[in-house]
C-alpha cells in the first residue's frame, strides 16, 4: 500500500510549470511580479491558457519580454499595457470594462436582477391569490361541535 | 398587459435563436483573434538580412512610400503549411506584380538560405527575426501571417495562416483587390 501510494506520488505533476529555469530571474521580488503578470495574460496561441502556464513558443517570447520590461523598471499595469498594445484586448484574461463589453459585464447582474425581480412577483402573487380570510362564526362554532364530540371519543 | 406577456416565450426564443445561429455560422472562427494593427501604422522593427542571402534586410523604413501596398508575409523554413504557401506567393509576385517582404520568423539562416534556394525566393527583401522580437512586435500568433500595408506605413488587412486552398486564396485576393495592389479577377 505504502509503494502504491508513493508511485502514485511520483505520477502527480508537481505544479505542472512552463516556466523553464533559464527564464527565471534573479531577484525573486521581481520573478514573484512576472509571474503574476503573466498570469493575467492569455497565450495567443493555446487561447484559453495563461502565457504562465503555456509551452507555446510565443507564450515563452512573452514570458521573457515581460520580464524584460519588469527588469527594465516598468510596473505590472506598464508591462500589460504594452503586450495589450500590440496583442490587443484579446490577450487579458480579465476583459477591460468599457462600452464594447458593458453585454458581457452588465449581463450576469441584470439577468439575476431580472429573475429575482420574477422571483419575487411571482410569490407575492400566489399569496394574494390564496388569502387566509378569518372563519365566519357559524363555522367557528361548527369546528367547536366537532371538536367536542371527538373529544368525548363518539367520533363517527 | 397580460396580451403582451404572452408574446415573452416567442422574443426569448427569437433571441436564443438569433445568437445560435450566429453562434453556429460556419464562416464565423471563435479562434480568431481581432488584430489591433489594422489601420494603425506597422510598428517599429528593423532586422538583419538572412545571413548568407543576397536579399536586403528588411525595417519599417521600407514599408513606407512605397507608391503602391506592399505585402509582408511571416514565414520560416521549419513551417510546413509555409512551404504549400510560397507556391501561392511566388505566383502573386510572378504574375501580378505583388511586391512582397518577408520576416524569416526564427529560423536557421543556414536553413533559410537552403529553403529559399530550393523553392525559389519571390521576397524583395527579407529581415531575419531570429529572437522572434520582431513577430511579437507584428501581434503574431504563429507562421505563416500575411499583411498588406498601405504606402504610408498603414496596415491594413491581415491574414492568419496559410493562404492556401481556393478558398483563402480567393479571400487574400479580394484583400489584394480592395487595397487597389492588383486588379479584379483573372
Amino acid at each position: 500500500m505504502r509503494y502504491l501510494l508513493f508511485i502514485f506520488a511520483l505520477m502527480l505533476p508537481l505544479a505542472a510549470q512552463a516556466v523553464e529555469p533559464d527564464e527565471i530571474l534573479q531577484d525573486p521580488v521581481l520573478e514573484a511580479r512576472a509571474r503574476v503578470v503573466s498570469k493575467e495574460l492569455r497565450c495567443v496561441v493555446c487561447q484559453n491558457q495563461d502565457i504562465d502556464s503555456s509551452n507555446a513558443g510565443v507564450a515563452r517570447d512573452l514570458r521573457l519580454l515581460v520580464r524584460e520590461r519588469l527588469v527594465a523598471g516598468d510596473t505590472n499595469a506598464q508591462v500589460v499595457a504594452y503586450i495589450q498594445a500590440r496583442y490587443g484586448d484579446f490577450v487579458l484574461l480579465s476583459p477591460p470594462f468599457k462600452p464594447e463589453t458593458y453585454v458581457l459585464w452588465l449581463a450576469p447582474p441584470a439577468l439575476a436582477l431580472f429573475a429575482f425581480a420574477i422571483g419575487v412577483s411571482v410569490l407575492r402573487r400566489s399569496r394574494r391569490k390564496n388569502p387566509r380570510a378569518p372563519l365566519s362564526a357559524a363555522e367557528e362554532t361548527e369546528i367547536d361541535l366537532i371538536l367536542a364530540t371527538v373529544e368525548k371519543g363518539d367520533a363517527p | 398587459m397580460i396580451r403582451i406577456l404572452a408574446f415573452l416565450p416567442l422574443a426569448v426564443a427569437l433571441i436564443f435563436g438569433g445568437f445560435f445561429l450566429w453562434g453556429l455560422d460556419p464562416e464565423r472562427d471563435p479562434s480568431s483573434i481581432p488584430s489591433v494593427l489594422i489601420s494603425n501604422p506597422a510598428p517599429e522593427f528593423a532586422l538583419d538580412a538572412v545571413a548568407g542571402l543576397a536579399t536586403p534586410a528588411l525595417s519599417r523604413a521600407d514599408l513606407l512610400g512605397n507608391p503602391t501596398p506592399v505585402v509582408v508575409n511571416v514565414f520560416a523554413s521549419w513551417c510546413v503549411p509555409c512551404r504549400a504557401e510560397h507556391a501561392v506567393l511566388s505566383g502573386l509576385v510572378q504574375r501580378d506584380g505583388v511586391r512582397l517582404f518577408g520576416i524569416n520568423y526564427k529560423d536557421k539562416p543556414e536553413d533559410a538560405v537552403k529553403w529559399l534556394n530550393k523553392l525559389g525566393n519571390p521576397y524583395e527583401r527579407i529581415g531575419s527575426d531570429l529572437s522572434g522580437r520582431a513577430g511579437i512586435e507584428w501581434g503574431i500568433s504563429g507562421v505563416p501571417e500575411t499583411f498588406i500595408v498601405a504606402g504610408d506605413g498603414t496596415v491594413i488587412y491581415r491574414y492568419v495562416g496559410p493562404i492556401v486552398g481556393d478558398k483563402a486564396v480567393t479571400k487574400f485576393r479580394q484583400a489584394l483587390v480592395q487595397a487597389a495592389v492588383i486588379k479584379e479577377a483573372n
